[in-house]
């Protein structure tokens, strides 16, 4: 049991680490958000349950913040891209679509 | 012995964010390493809890996502279009 | 759906449902079976859904049946799945020296209609490959894609959306 948790957390470390190093590396805004919601979302998932495995009788409680995290998680960021859309920020130069201007059209039709 | 390695590993992501931090052309590339800095955080508090075997860290950190979930929310509308 | 027609039996069912919810993350958050925690849990998730019963009844959620329920955990498990593959997927990205993305923005539609599913769709979106929703007007996503592959409406619903929706529609119709 205490393997199977030390072996799950580590996987969950992994993935945080992953997360932050695409915060640096990646070129703008919308891209470091992919990496921030995936990468962190699953790494804390994991960690925190692989905590769970390791101390059976915090089993629940992890359980909860997990799920908490996995709920919340993408909403906030969600927020903070359509945010950084509104407030204009541009798309990087490697982009090779931008269909945002199509999408404003849809807004007055329904 | 594995946790303080884990612990290390953490720390050393949440380095990389601060850096972000302090680099990052605008507000909102802060705002999203802030918001990743207080997810990996919570995982964080979690170990630390397991390291001292304390059961009062895991409401901590319930609290703690709780409470950023909302700032980070708020730090959105705000980016948005002022409070 | 928060039709002005709601019937006695409709508001029980939401209350029962409310109350077994919030007793369930009670017995998980308190992580004993001592009489006396199951007693203050019974008291306050009663008192709390006498309060907020409306705003659950508001969320639109459907019945309970045994079909939706058994493609609810279909759906929750090619969730995981897609979870799973979308880390190691920006992972490989990230990793790559010559970091090879292709980013862009494109509209996608969907036939969902109430709110709840679609900000279910959403969530999934934003949690599986690549695909991250920025926006949405009525019944068209605005997504990020870090590897944009098609720049067709039609097209691209079918390769982001289509794999959940299935499941979706059968849950939330």
């Amino acid at each position: 049991m205490q393997i199977v948790g030390i072996l799950i957390t580590g996987i969950g470390v992994l993935f945080l680490l992953l997360g932050s190093y695409g915060i640096v590396r990646l070129p703008d805004v919308y891209n470091r958000l992919q990496a921030g919601t995936k990468c962190t979302t699953f790494g804390a998932l994991f960690t925190i349950i692989g905590v769970g495995i390791m101390e059976p009788s915090w089993f629940w409680k992890t359980l909860i913040i997990a799920l908490f995290i996995l709920l919340t998680n993408p909403i906030s960021n969600h927020a903070l891209g359509r945010a950084s859309r509104k407030s204009g920020i541009p798309l990087c130069d490697r982009s090779v679509v931008d269909k945002a201007s199509e999408f404003e059209q849809y807004k007055g039709k329904v | 012995m594995s946790e303080i390695f884990f612990l290390t590993i953490i720390g050393i992501g949440i380095v990389l964010c601060f850096f972000r931090m302090l680099k990052g052309p605008t507000a909102a590339d802060r705002a999203v390493a802030l918001d990743t800095v207080t997810t990996v955080t919570v995982a964080f508090l979690v170990i630390l809890g397991y390291v001292f075997k304390r059961y009062v860290y895991l409401d901590v950190s319930l609290v703690y996502a709780a409470l950023m979930f909302v700032g980070s929310v708020v730090i959105a509308r705000f980016l948005e279009k002022g409070i | 759906m928060a039709d002005p027609e709601s019937t006695s039996d409709n508001k029980l069912r939401s209350i029962l449902y409310m109350f077994l919810f919030l007793y369930l993350i009670w017995l998980c958050l308190s992580a004993s079976l001592h009489y006396q925690e199951l007693l203050a849990g019974i008291f306050f998730c009663l008192l709390l859904t006498i309060f907020l019963h409306r705003q659950y009844y508001s969320l639109g959620l459907p019945p309970l049946t045994i079909k939706r329920f058994v493609f609810f955990i279909i759906y929750l498990v090619v969730l995981f799945n897609e979870i799973v593959r979308a880390n190691i997927d920006v992972a490989y990205r990230v990793i790559h020296p010559k970091m090879p993305i292709k980013p862009g923005i494109i509209v996608i539609s969907t036939k969902l209609k109430q709110d709840i599913a679609k900000m279910i769709l959403a969530n999934s979106i934003t949690l599986t490959p690549g695909t991250f929703t920025l926006d949405i007007i009525e019944d068209k996503f605005l997504v990020h894609w870090i590897n944009v592959q098609t720049e067709d409406i039609e097209e691209a619903t079918r390769i982001i959306g289509e794999k959940f929706e299935k499941y979706l529609r059968v849950i939330f119709e």
